[in-house]
């Protein structure tokens, strides 16, 4: 029975670790509805997995990035407002997931367990893999931190100044791709962006320097980890959910913090 | 040096169908400044743009000097208040040197703002932070978009003199935009008077009184001339007297 906990909280902590760096980009960026849908397609991605009997992992990735690529490209296009845009994606990816599992009658998918995690049936294989792209997501995101740093001040300053922008945002796409296919087991599909946000929003307000600010996101996050898994495992309350509401309360502390 | 910095020929672009830019020519050479003036919607930032590479023109040639370093200063910066960046570290992301991005801080004089969050910064403090990042690229061709917009016209006097100073000490070309002739006058070599295509260019005192200026901005606005105790030759270079920056009371700044 303990290692069943073990596991849950070094899944959670893996997890945690790169919602850090990734999710103060993501509140810079302003990208939190852009990540919500990324979470959404995931579903698509796990009707595809069970369709092709592939590694969900895998496909999850797969469809994330080919959703944000073209996210990328219909944005340049301008024709739509960028949320109106979000908000077709994400939801029509979401559907198409639900639909595509529906009309497959031979395979039981347990969706809650989809949509709000079920960190309590990891296994040690899982925290493996989950380790395993931790580590691949946080290398990346070191080496881009200064060039993703300066497209978020200026994209065009920082081209002209030598970032290859496309490279490096195709690249950040492919982390945000990696955290979320990790993110599911942990938090579930609806609660990914959560886990992303509210953390590092809670750390903005203890930060001097963007670097602090990645760093203390991650100890939040980790804090909220271990204080969901915590409710979790006394009274008996879902392990995705309790973590979210966890930060959340987290960060209605640190509002207390005067500036 | 001797090239030109760069040269543009021919350029035409369009937006969804829209003729933004249509037939345009411009070189420009080490050391001088060049102003591009025009209404709203005369294409002069999609021109800056064509010049740094960042929007590609439907036809037309760019041509630039092998040794081209730019330094831009772009016309606005959003940053989010939730990124924690303060001015040093904003200008560290083109220099690594605490030293030298303090000097340029310094040399634009905001160096008593260097630990303060970007986003506290006023609008002219912010263009004087957004031209430190731009000459910490040690350029020898500085764009400069709206480089006084948010500025009082105090400010804008003092601004376009920094301009003029770092010119001198970089022996950098410059190409700018503004779309107030007025201001702009007594900082700039030459004149291209933008409006999807050229107008008229030349020397800011033939600028203003050519008929197609006149027309674009309606005489209303003709500029004041500006009475120093000094001329100018064609390229701009002080010819006799000397300038002091004192302002006759015809002046109508301070």
């Amino acid at each position: 029975m303990i290692d069943v906990l073990l596991y849950a909280t070094l899944a959670g902590l893996g997890v945690a670790a790169v919602t850090g760096p990734l999710g103060s980009f993501i509140v810079w960026r302003r990208m939190a509805y852009f990540g919500d849908t990324l979470a959404h397609s995931s579903i698509l991605g796990v009707a595809l997995a069970l369709f092709l009997s592939i590694s969900p992992t895998l496909s999850v990735i797969v469809i994330c990035l080919i959703l944000a690529l073209v996210l990328v490209v219909l944005q340049q296009q301008k024709t739509l407002a960028s949320d109106t845009l979000l908000g077709i994606l994400s939801h029509t990816s979401l559907a198409i997931g639900l639909v595509a599992m529906a009309l497959m009658p031979e395979v039981k998918v347990d969706l809650l367990s989809l949509l709000f995690g079920d960190l309590l049936t990891v296994n040690i294989n899982d925290v493996i893999t989950i380790y395993a792209i931790s580590v691949v997501a946080i290398l990346l995101l070191l080496k881009l931190w200064k060039p993703l740093l300066a497209m978020t001040i200026h994209e065009e300053l920082a081209k002209v100044e030598g970032v290859p922008v496309n490279a490096v945002r195709t690249a950040f796409m492919l982390i945000i791709a990696l955290e979320i296919a990790i993110a599911m087991k942990v938090v579930g599909v609806l609660l990914i962006t959560a886990l992303l946000v509210i953390p590092a929003a809670t750390a903005r307000r203890f930060s001097q320097t963007p670097e602090q600010m990645a760093v203390f996101a991650s100890l939040i996050g980790c804090l909220a980890v271990i204080l969901g898994l915590c409710a979790s495992w006394f009274i008996d309350t879902p392990a995705g959910p309790s973590i979210v509401l966890c930060a959340g309360f987290l960060f209605l502390i640190s509002l207390m913090k005067k500036n | 040096m001797n090239a030109p910095l760069v040269k543009l020929s021919n350029i035409s672009k369009c937006f969804n169908g829209n003729t933004v830019l249509s037939g345009v020519d411009l070189h420009l050479e080490p050391g001088k400044i060049l102003t591009l003036i025009g209404p709203n919607g005369a294409g002069k930032t999609t021109l800056v743009k064509i010049v740094l590479g960042l929007v590609e023109p439907d036809e037309g040639h760019v041509t630039l000097h092998p040794e081209l370093r730019i330094g831009y200063m772009p016309q606005k910066l959003h940053i989010d208040p939730t990124l924690p960046v303060t001015l040093q570290r904003f200008l560290k992301l083109a220099e690594p040197d605490p030293r030298l991005c303090l000097a340029a801080a310094k040399e634009v004089g905001i160096e008593h703002l260097i630990d303060l969050p970007l986003q506290s910064l006023s609008g002219g403090e912010m263009q004087r932070a957004l031209l430190a990042r731009a000459i910490l690229r040690k350029p020898n061709f500085l764009v400069l978009d709206e480089p006084v917009q948010g500025v009082d016209v105090v400010g804008q006097e003092a601004l376009y003199r920094l301009i003029g100073q770092l010119r001198d000490r970089l022996h950098c070309g410059v190409l700018m935009v503004s779309h107030d002739l007025h201001l702009v006058m007594s900082a700039t070599d030459e004149v291209i008077c933008l409006n999807q295509h050229i107008c008229c260019h030349g020397h800011p005192d033939q600028v203003s009184n050519n008929p197609a200026f006149l027309e674009l901005f309606g005489s209303k606005t003709a500029p004041y001339t500006h009475n120093h105790d000094h001329h100018h030759d064609l390229h701009g270079e002080v010819i006799d007297g000397v300038s002091t920056n004192s302002h006759s009371k015809e002046c109508r700044h301070d």
